[in-house]
């Protein structure tokens, strides 16, 4: 049993409550005891200053490579768990393309074993789709869920078999969870390593058009209209993936969006000078798409930002580029990046801000936490989105330091997390 | 001045007085190659290594003519017969070599960006002998030491590259250099072998080889490669030869004498007709000899130019 | 460089003597057999011409003329670094028998003309090498000595000896500047 936190003298920005005033918040018992104005709180209570900070709900990243169990030497539960709370994420949920795959409650339950001991975020595990993800048979859901897995997905790639996505759509609806899609069609994307368009006309690197994306966009938005079921699109990408997203939710469909704090923020020509630490899948694109993400948030059209964590060895990015692997780190960088692309110019509000990254992942996901109403888990991410902040990799909590945005000077910091009550990240030691 | 830094990895950023300086310090260079004794000592005591990870007997045999007539030491290293085949990394590969105390390394890698990925890892001075579907700098410099022989000029000259433009690094080295030395590009082949943005990169597009032709006063022929049938990007080689193969018949009803380029190795009959090959606009024997001095050049303004490893862009492992 | 550049040939002292270099080269010959007149690139070439041309009033011969560009045979590659402009070089009949005269315009330290036999060596051997110039400044570091001299001058370490021609600089002077003593 930790000791009550009193939290004084913090701006609260609460969205889920329409809060957004300076005042106390105590917290007691792994709970939010009491918000708003000034608080007394009990004598034992450990009184933590927060003045000129944000108080908000705990951020929630719900896509992130976890890399364990199989790479445990790229990044396991607890030092993807600790980069999270560096980066004042209190809760991730971890993709399930591991070695072997998580596609069965044995290992959904490991997964959130892991996280439960190492005692930083709370992680919660996904599930795949397939067996496997090979996209042939159906995993045991229902199992997973009870195992503790709050979503489905074969992340890292399609499913493309379009009876097994409805079956999917359809069967999950039992359990109420998200059946969560890497749009993809690998006929279009084989061999492609960056955003198809002048950069790979240029460096003569085999493109990716954002065809390959939108199509499984709307053939999943399709299905979901079929079937009623919940489908959630990872990491869209480009401006015609936003548009058919807004026409599936103006058609009353249950589709739901995230983007990556990479593509709200950086272009295919961070790819010049073949810099394998801005390959990743799906490629970063065009400016013209990087403004239709960014309105997309901000209109709501996309529901929630990741960051799509994803690392690896120094040695498999050391490489030629079309051989080096997908994927950046970037749990210890997103809020800064979130805050200093979309914040700074105005972009989104400071309330919207934190309502796609903690409050949306919440009800999305239908994840603890979300919120600082009273009564809700103590979950808490303090933050200074003035602070400026020199991105040094080889400070990283995570394992992995694969990141275009080192030696990048970004806005926003967390300073404090707290995860049940109980500070995990203190910025200053 | 200075017309090369310590590498030479592409054409793409090249000022017209880079590119005319290299073409005017191989123009005297051929002579060597007429002499009783072909070699100079300008590199002696220089050791060079021809790092090739693609097999490619034309290009690798230039480079070593070139070198050594040079009087270059030079080593061969085929991919199939190193270490790379056990699984060793390319920039582990290139730390061994140099390890040896070698002064440049002529690199030809089957990925795009491999070349420079080894400048910003060695000393040594690289050549990009071809790196993927990128550039291969020194077949776009001695295309051009060809066309301006044979032009005068290459300002406002109109050349066409015909063919699998998509997956070709000569193109690319030809577009880059053509048009910093002042001459129209335009390029010919089926959409399914030309990049979507090619005309972002400031080149015409000819959908049929019948325009191209009224068009140009230069073809560049690039060689098909054979696999991309199989793949799916062409329907035919016969029908290739019949849309688009730059043929006697084709050529004859051009209102002017076009020269022909071609790169090699050649698919008679399917890209170009042997009668346009051995005819009298073909210039595809002098591009070879033109290659041996173009290659002489780069290794003389290369050689002694030396940068730190901290000056060099990036580092290696963190 | 504090001395004013100096006129030390006018045009018509650079006439005379070259007149005078190529009746030396004559009576050193005993005439014009055998004789190839090689000029080192690129004023050396100039002097070669203007040689042969005085050569051919006096004797009625039209001597063969070669040019040696030296460039890729220097030995300072590794401290100095490539050169942008290489010149060509140019031999019009073999050289087996014959007598080489090499031309420049200025020797200094006989590094370019120990370059120019190393290259004429390459192509052939012929039966003696002479060496010409239009100005000797002194200042050797190789054992090299001309056989002909134009002008025999004596400029510091530190000094230029630049001759201008007609052909390239649309002047015809030799010209020494600076050079305190070393």
């Amino acid at each position: 049993m930790t000791a009550p936190l009193l939290l004084t003298g913090g701006r609260i920005v609460d969205p889920s409550q329409g809060l957004d005033a300076v005042g106390d918040v105590l917290l007691v018992d792994g709970k939010v005891a009491a918000i708003g104005g000034t608080i007394a709180g009990p004598e034992a209570a450990r009184r933590v200053d927060c003045a000129g900070l944000i108080v908000a709900p705990g951020m929630i990243d719900v896509h992130v490579h976890l890399r364990e169990p199989g790479r445990e030497d790229v990044e396991t539960v607890s030092s993807g768990a600790h980069a999270a709370v560096a980066g004042g994420f209190t809760a991730v949920a971890a993709m399930p393309n591991t070695k072997p795959v998580t596609d069965n409650q044995a290992t959904v339950g490991f997964v959130k074993r892991q996280g439960e001991a190492a005692g930083f975020a709370r992680v919660y595990p996904y599930g795949a789709i397939s067996l496997g993800q090979k996209g042939e048979t159906l995993a045991e859901f229902g199992e997973m869920v009870a195992a503790g897995a709050v979503a489905v997905s074969d992340d890292g790639k399609p499913v493309e078999n379009s009876h097994l996505m409805r079956t999917a759509l359809e069967y999950a609806q039992t359990f109420g969870i998200p059946v969560v899609e890497h749009c993809e069609v690998m006929a279009l994307a084989h061999g492609g390593s960056m955003h198809e368009g002048i950069v790979s006309a240029r460096l003569g690197l085999k493109g990716i058009p954002g065809e390959a994306e939108e199509i499984d966009v709307i053939r999943c938005i399709l299905l979901a209209k079929l079937t009623g079921g919940h489908i959630h699109l990872c990491h869209l990408s480009t401006k015609g993936s936003v548009d058919l997203v807004r026409w599936g939710k103006d058609q009353g469909v249950n589709v739901t969006a995230e983007v990556c704090s990479h593509h709200i923020s950086l272009t295919h020509e961070a790819v010049e000078g073949y810099d394998t630490n801005a390959k990743m899948n799906p490629p970063l694109r065009t400016q013209r798409d990087v403004e239709a993400l960014q309105q997309g948030l901000r209109d709501g059209t996309i529901d929630l930002l990741v960051t799509d964590h994803a690392p690896h060895h120094y040695d498999e990015k050391e490489r030629e580029f079309a051989d080096a692997p997908n994927g950046i780190v970037g749990l210890e960088t997103a809020l800064g990046v979130n805050v200093t692309w979309l914040l700074e110019p105005g972009i989104l509000t400071l309330a919207q801000l934190v309502d796609r990254m903690a409050c949306r992942p919440a009800k999305v996901f239908h994840l603890p936490g979300g919120t600082l109403a009273k009564g809700s888990p103590a979950d808490v991410t303090v933050f200074d989105p003035t602070r400026a902040w020199t991105v040094d990799p080889s400070a990283f909590k995570s394992k992995g330091r694969n990141t275009p945005y080192g030696g990048r000077t970004l806005r926003g910091q967390a300073v404090r997390t707290i995860v049940g009550g109980r500070i995990v990240y203190d910025l200053n030691g | 001045m200075t017309i090369l830094g310590k590498d030479l990895i592409a054409l793409e950023g090249m000022t017209r007085e880079q590119v005319t300086g290299i073409l005017d310090v191989a123009e005297p260079l051929k002579e060597i190659s007429e002499r009783a004794i072909k070699k100079v000592p300008t590199l002696r005591g220089m050791t060079v290594v021809n790092l090739f990870f693609e097999a490619s007997t034309r290009t690798r045999i230039s480079f070593e003519f070139a070198e050594k007539r040079m009087s270059a030491d030079t080593v061969n290293v085929a991919a199939a017969a190193s270490s790379v085949s056990k699984g060793e990394t390319l920039v582990d590969t290139a730390r061994n070599l140099e390890a040896m105390r070698i002064d440049m390394v002529v690199i030809r890698h089957p990925h795009s960006g491999a070349a420079r990925f080894l400048a910003e890892r060695i000393e040594s001075n690289v050549i990009n002998a071809g790196d993927g579907t990128h550039e291969h700098p020194t077949q776009g410099l001695l295309d051009l030491l060809t066309l301006r022989e044979r032009l005068g000029t290459l300002e406002g000259r109109r050349v066409c590259i015909v063919g699998d433009v998509l997956h070709s690094r000569v193109a690319r080295s030809n577009i880059w250099g053509l048009k910093a030395m002042g001459a129209e590009v335009a390029v010919c082949g089926p959409r399914s072998l030309l990049p979507g943005a090619i005309e972002d990169l400031g080149v015409r597009v000819f959908d049929r080889i019948e325009a191209a032709i009224e068009w140009a006063e230069a073809l560049n022929v690039l060689r098909l490669q054979l696999e991309r049938m199989q793949l799916g990007y062409i329907p035919s080689l016969r029908e290739y030869n019949r849309v688009f193969g730059v043929t006697r018949a084709r050529l004859e009803r051009a209102p002017r004498d076009l020269l022909i380029l071609h790169p090699g190795p050649m698919n008679r009959g399917v890209e170009i007709d042997s009668d346009v090959a051995d005819g009298p606009h073909s210039v595809i024997l002098h591009q070879v000899t033109n290659g041996v001095a173009v290659r002489m050049a780069v290794l003389y303004l290369l050689a002694g130019n030396k940068a730190s490893l901290a000056d060099v862009a990036k580092g290696g492992a963190q | 460089m504090s001395d004013a550049p100096t006129v030390v040939l006018n045009a018509r002292a650079v006439a005379r003597t070259i007149s005078r270099m190529a009746d030396e080269i004559l009576e050193l010959n005993d005439g014009t057999d055998r004789l190839i007149l090689v000029g080192i690139q690129r004023r050396g070439v100039q002097i070669a011409d203007r040689l042969a041309d005085v050569i051919r009033e006096r004797e009625g011969t039209d001597l063969p003329r070669g040019a040696l560009d030296i460039t890729l045979y220097r030995d300072d590659l590794q401290t100095v670094g490539p050169r942008p402009v290489v010149g060509k070089t140019h031999l019009p009949v073999p050289l087996e028998g014959k007598v080489v005269v090499i031309v420049d315009d200025v020797l200094f330290t006989g590094r370019t003309i120990r370059a120019a036999l190393d290259e004429l060596a390459d192509f052939g051997r012929p039966a003696r090498i002479m060496l010409a110039v239009l100005v000797d400044r002194g200042g050797r570091e190789l054992p090299i000595q001309p056989d002909v001299v134009g002008k025999v001058l004596d400029v510091p370490a530190g000094g230029r000896v630049d001759v201008f021609v007609p052909a390239l600089d649309d002047r015809d002077e030799v010209v020494v500047a600076g050079g305190a003593p070393a």
